[in-house]
């Protein structure tokens, strides 16, 4: 792994509401490899698809969104206008949505929504777009590609128009590719065979990945780096199997407990939960958003800071205050002084 | 209680099928979909019987022919023993109740938590309306919701709490059997475990039966006692849910084993080798409907359907289990 196709440093999205500023997206930072795949993790309302519109430029209007440093084949593109932005999407770098139904426009035949972005980042030519576009459905695995080409999205099934969301991010040879929860609403025999293809076209295409999801089953299975986001801000970050082995922090150490593993928990056992609801984020904030949550929070956590401190392997890295042998100690005495 | 009552099951369904006629076009005349397609299952009382299979297998059919809202075609559903064929809606409704999977749909908005619960004893009228601020308070207190929460409506609350608002809501009533339809797939995953515990307790507190819908078979193996795999209207597997976790029979049930991503960064994606695309019903397949998508597909898959073979009361429609029944 050696080409940096995409360096966030320092994201940050605001939006003006009626009751204040809210701050979904407070300060993250991340980058990918060509070939990587980097995925990241998170409940719903912790800013996690917010960032992957703010790298595309696709925020709403009322948005505001800074950054240090936001490098696209190491070329900042934070301050691009409009008109280049929009050269850059669908072409060089692509997403793909979760929602296949309503990403889609049902009116036109999926010939033609694959070949627009081709025609009018690539060529003219129809015949080589068509040529393209027949190559890619073939490529994600649906049969009878051409005769595919007429047909309207709701001759489709789920699966199906999936695979086409991905053909379509795929038109343009992109190297960068961001999947917004791409499998959440499909069965799980479709979704190893989608995530299969993605990690199959990752590698043969040699592009870099982000994969958005709430799915710590997908994280494990497709991953090379995770991060952890928690209310707008990077919890944890770190290497696949640093983050399911050894998570450090107490959000991703609650979360990796509440999910049923076959094999592992007991039938009838109960599950570990984190809980508790997910803070407002509007106003001015200080101390770890994540106390009020946490079943080590002491005092001074309401005046900690979130910046993530490395682990001493390497690239792992989380955002509490505390290490790991610090929380136990403190627990323990805890549990003596309530005894 | 008479002793039938303690032996039959709490629900089973004996041969049902539920058959729609599906207009082909204009003036092209009706063409019959078998949405459920001669299914018996039992749901003994007190236990967790868990239905996974694909989107489009018939799992949600059976669930409406067993809340009464679609009257099968054939067949017979009962009730501890008691068929529901002499059942109006209300008989069937104190006896069985749905959750369903996504909050958000399913609880009226311009109602207050109180009269979205306390509805089901206004329209059987149960009791004396005086007490039925006393029976929400109760309920909403055994499902973890603060009694303020009475005087809210549904946006006031988060996901996990519009759940447990529905299940106050199905369990007023005291019914003996539950249907969870995908109970959790809506709700984020620390939310999830939460709900997930509260169905456990609630089962043990009031004695509930449970039958669980749901694709995601992680949820299913943590909670069931028995499991049955849809696939196209027909169950093709059935048995205790550790034998078929540990020794599924059925290659559908396999593949589907097999597409669980276990959060194990050692693994990799499964390849299931099933393809995409889930057979027409209203023109499936000759023989085993299941044998285009068969890894195991033999000669005889495609003439002849399989039966159904049970031992140790595990039971498969597969033509893979004739040698061993021998």
């Amino acid at each position: 792994m050696s080409e940096t196709v995409l360096e966030v440093e320092n994201l940050t999205v605001d939006i003006p509401i009626a009751s204040g500023m809210l701050h979904p997206v407070r300060g993250i930072s991340f980058s990918v490899q060509k070939g990587e795949t980097l995925c990241i993790v998170g409940e719903s309302g912790c800013g996690k698809s917010l960032t992957s519109l703010a790298m595309m430029g696709l925020l709403p209007k009322t948005a505001q969104r800074r950054t240090d440093k936001l490098l696209f084949r190491g070329e900042e593109i934070g301050d691009l206008p409009e008109r280049q932005m929009s050269k850059l999407r669908g072409g060089a770098m692509s997403m793909i949505f979760q929602e296949p139904m309503t990403s889609l426009n049902p009116a036109y035949t999926i010939g033609d929504q694959l070949m627009e972005a081709f025609r009018r980042h690539v060529t003219r030519d129809r015949a080589v777009a068509r040529d393209r576009a027949v190559y890619l459905l073939e490529k994600v695995g649906i049969s009878s590609a051409a005769s595919r080409l007429s047909q309207y999205p709701h001759q489709l099934s789920g699966g199906l128009r999936q695979r086409v969301m991905i053909a379509m991010a795929l038109m343009c040879e992109p190297e960068l590719i961001i999947a917004d929860e791409p499998t959440t609403a499909l069965d799980v025999t479709i979704q190893a065979q989608i995530l299969h293809l993605l990690a199959e076209l990752q590698d043969e295409f040699d592009m870099g990945l982000i994969l958005i999801t709430h799915d710590l089953g997908v994280v494990a299975r497709i991953a090379d780096k995770v991060q952890v986001m928690y209310a707008g801000r990077t919890v944890e970050e770190g290497p696949v199997n640093a983050i399911f082995e050894e998570p450090a922090h107490p959000y991703t150490q609650g979360l990796l407990r509440c999910i049923p593993v076959p094999g592992k928990t007991k039938r009838g056992e109960r599950l570990g939960s984190v809980p508790g609801i997910v803070p407002n984020l509007v106003g001015d904030l200080e101390g770890c958003m994540f106390r009020n949550r946490c079943p080590h929070a002491t005092a001074e956590c309401d005046t900690a800071g979130e910046q993530l401190a490395k682990l001493s392997s390497g690239d792992h890295a989380h955002a509490c205050i505390r290490s790991l042998a610090d929380r136990a100690a403190i627990d323990a005495s805890s549990t003596k002084a309530a005894e | 209680m008479k002793d039938a009552e303690i032996i039959a099951p709490a629900l089973e369904t004996d041969n049902v099928s539920c058959v729609f006629n599906v207009s082909q076009g204009f003036m092209k005349g009706t063409k019959p979909l078998r949405a459920i397609n001669g299914v018996s299952l039992q749901v003994p009382k007190g236990e967790v019987v868990g239905l996974v299979g694909e989107s489009g297998c018939g799992k949600s059919t059976l669930a409406n022919v067993l809340l009464g809202l679609q009257a099968p075609t054939t067949g017979d559903v009962r009730y501890s023993g008691t068929s529901a064929a002499g059942f109006s809606r209300k008989d069937v409704a104190r006896r069985i109740q749905p959750i369903f999977q996504d909050p958000y749909s399913s609880l009226n908005p311009t109602k207050t938590i109180r009269s979205i619960v306390s509805q089901p004893l206004r329209i059987h009228n149960v009791g004396d309306p005086s007490e039925w601020d006393a029976k929400v308070d109760e309920m909403l207190d055994i499902v973890g919701l603060p009694s303020r929460s009475a005087n809210n409506y549904p946006s006031q609350m988060s996901g996990g709490q519009r759940q447990r608002v529905a299940i106050a809501r199905a369990l007023i009533m005291r019914p003996e059997i539950v249907i969870c339809d995908e109970p959790t797939s809506a709700l984020d995953v620390s939310v999830q475990s939460q709900i997930l515990n509260l169905l456990q307790d609630l089962k043990d507190e009031l004695g509930l039966t449970y039958l669980l819908i749901s694709h995601n078979l992680a949820v299913v193996e943590h909670l069931a006692d028995r499991v049955a795999v849809m696939y196209l209207g027909r169950i093709v597997e059935e048995g205790p849910a550790d034998k078929v976790f540990a020794n599924p029979r059925h290659p559908y049930t396999k593949a589907l084993l097999e597409s669980v991503l276990t959060p194990d960064p050692k693994l990799g994606v499964p390849e299931t080798h099933l393809g995409a695309v889930f057979p027409n019903p209203i023109d499936p397949p000759s023989g085993c409907s299941f044998h285009p998508r068969c890894v195991a597909c033999m000669d005889i898959c495609k003439s002849k359907a399989p039966r159904p073979i049970s031992s140790e009361g595990h039971m498969a429609e597969c033509h893979l289990m004739e040698g061993d029944a021998q």
